[in-house]
């Protein structure tokens, strides 16, 4: 592996861990400030990814799109109290260039309930593409 | 419309449970044991999902060429649905006739000319009819099937098949209610607002699992009391005021319902009711992207939302422009799979697309509006896990299960509960003249 592309794996290892450690501490107000005001999120199933259906469980095409996610969950909606630990796996960089980097990484995301009862939540990769 | 399969082999009707006896007369209790018995669950997979009601089963457009296949659910049982080679829906048990294992494993598939059941190899042609067995004269004269054996007696069961509007519906009854007579008018025209006339898009599929007895799931969909209250998403913006237009509709036999809002352009001022009743929806909370809302006129008539139930376990719901199928099935006494199909359809504009796939955030297990009820029938489930000997209260808006005005009733809960009845053959209160 070159120097460039170490720099740029630990780029990327580390935007990952940053971005999963927000999640678990519950800082969700900091979460819509790793996209970019013209982002593009979505959660889909493996399936829908597969067949190339549009919509998924989430879909976003701005910042604000993710900030209301979080409003939401603050103020609106009504869910019993938990919290998740993500573990995500090494990264593969699938291309960059000069101001463009593409990878995805495998995660798996417990739950936690406020009884202790621990769930696997989801598993799956993040496609940053 | 109606295709009929053949060759039913009679079911032994169970004997009557004696926990029939105990159910009560009126419509407005339902004792928690009915969420929480194996031997409920079990008489209504045999008098519900094997009795002669319908159950959607998949869109038209699933298995649009001959040879096209999907697998589908009705209760407990896993169903294939076929086009034959001419162009005819079909639809059979996925089960083996020979040990019972499943015939297609996968979700769906194409160009099939029939199936072969992976266990040893018993084939089956698009209907669902046995056409051959695998070594069934033995080898070199040894061993095979009895000389009297005849293909023709065996075969999965087969369901009649009928299709509305590009929804396809099935029953395992093949001397039951026409889909037609099943469904009413009311009804029937309530599908076509949605969907008659154009070509459906799947813009999405995810299944939600729930952790609570399917009619507990039913219930809340028929609850147009609680919408506007446990669900804040809806009601500060406006997408379902009780005080907006709306009623709700009940058809005769109890088991179906449509509830609607439509846009009041006289009265635009609602909501004094929730400030007296301090009620959480009185915020003042806002989008930062309201875009997420922006729809188009869709339907011409004003309506913003249209939840519509086909009893048992199938909906279809109109929230502006999130049009989407939810088909309900059962797992077990305590848990229940909610398959979602996010719909648009083929005349869409690039504008319409992203607007659909924008209000899809509303819906399903993450949905601005639907995350509620994907755990709110859990909270049931759980509360009411040490009160078998006690009931729900089912007493708004009275005792009847009729079409009313306002939404602040639990008419089609009862509605629900009275063709559940009807089903299990429990006798229903005469209902007084309307």
């Amino acid at each position: 592996m070159t120097g460039d592309m170490q720099a740029l794996y630990f780029k990327m290892s580390r935007a990952l861990a940053d971005y999963a450690r927000c999640i678990d501490d519950d800082r969700l107000e900091e979460w819509p400030s790793f996209f970019v005001e013209n982002c593009l999120y979505k959660v889909t199933t493996a399936d829908n990814h597969c067949e190339g259906l549009e919509a998924g469980v989430i879909f976003a095409n701005s910042r604000g799109m993710l900030s209301d996610r979080i409003s939401a969950l603050r103020q609106a909606n009504i869910y019993e109290r938990q919290c998740y630990r993500h573990l995500i796996g090494p990264p593969s960089i699938l291309s960059s260039g000069d101001d463009d980097l593409r990878g995805e990484a495998a995660f798996m995301v417990a739950r936690i309930m406020r009884d202790g009862t621990t769930l696997l939540f989801a598993t799956g990769r993040y496609l940053d593409i | 419309m109606d295709t009929e399969g053949s060759d039913t082999s009679p079911t032994p009707t169970a004997t009557q449970p004696g926990w029939l006896a105990h159910w009560p007369e009126q419509l407005t209790r339902v004792p928690y044991w009915a969420f929480q018995r194996q031997d409920v669950y079990a008489a209504e997979q045999e008098r519900i999902f094997r009795g002669p009601a319908w159950h959607y089963l998949c869109l038209e457009a699933d298995t649009p060429e001959p040879g096209d296949w999907r697998t589908t659910f009705v209760g407990d049982a896993s169903v294939v649905v076929t086009r034959n080679a001419k162009g005819e829906i079909r639809a059979f048990e996925n089960r083996c006739s020979h040990r019972g294992a499943l015939i297609c494993l996968d979700e769906k598939g194409k160009g099939n000319k029939g199936f072969s059941c992976v266990y040893h190899a018993w084939t089956y042609d698009l209907e669902g009819t046995l056409t051959g067995v695998a070594f069934q004269k033995g080898v070199k004269g040894k061993g095979g099937m009895a000389p009297d054996f005849k293909l023709s007696d065996h075969g999965p069961r087969k369901l009649r098949v009928a299709t509305l509007h590009g929804l396809v519906f099935g029953t395992f009854t093949h001397d039951g209610p026409q889909l037609d007579d099943y469904l009413g008018d009311e009804i029937t025209s309530r599908i076509a607002r949605v969907l008659e006339g154009r070509k459906p898009v799947v813009l999405a599929r995810y299944t939600q699992a729930l952790p609570n007895n399917w009619k507990l799931y039913v219930e809340n969909v028929k609850d147009s009391y609680h919408a506007s209250i446990l669900h804040l998403f809806f009601t500060t913006f406006e997408l379902n005021r009780l005080s907006q237009k709306g009623a709700i509709i009940v058809d005769e036999s109890g088991g179906h319902h449509v509830s609607y809002s439509a846009i009041d352009r006289k009265e635009r001022t609602a909501g004094k009711e929730y400030a007296q009743q301090n009620i959480r929806s009185e915020s003042q909370y806002r989008l930062a992207d309201p875009s997420l809302l922006s729809g188009f006129e869709e339907f011409g008539d004003d309506v913003t939302l249209q939840i519509l139930t086909v009893f048992p376990t199938f909906v279809l719901q109109q929230i502006q422009n999130c049009v989407a199928i939810r088909q309900l099935a059962p797992r077990g006494v305590n848990e229940s799979d909610l398959h979602w199909t996010i719909l648009g359809f083929e005349t869409d504009t690039p504008e319409q697309r992203l607007a659909r796939l924008k209000q899809a955030n509303l819906v399903g297990p993450a949905g601005f509006i639907s995350m509620e009820d994907g755990c709110v029938g859990g909270f049931v489930q759980r509360g009411i896990a040490g009160a078998l000997d006690k009931s729900a209260v089912i007493e708004m808006g009275g005792d009847m299960a009729q079409s009313s005005e306002s939404r602040v009733t639990e008419a089609s809960i009862r509605g629900f509960r009275k063709a559940w009845r009807t089903h299990m053959g429990i006798a229903n209160p005469t209902q007084a003249a309307p």
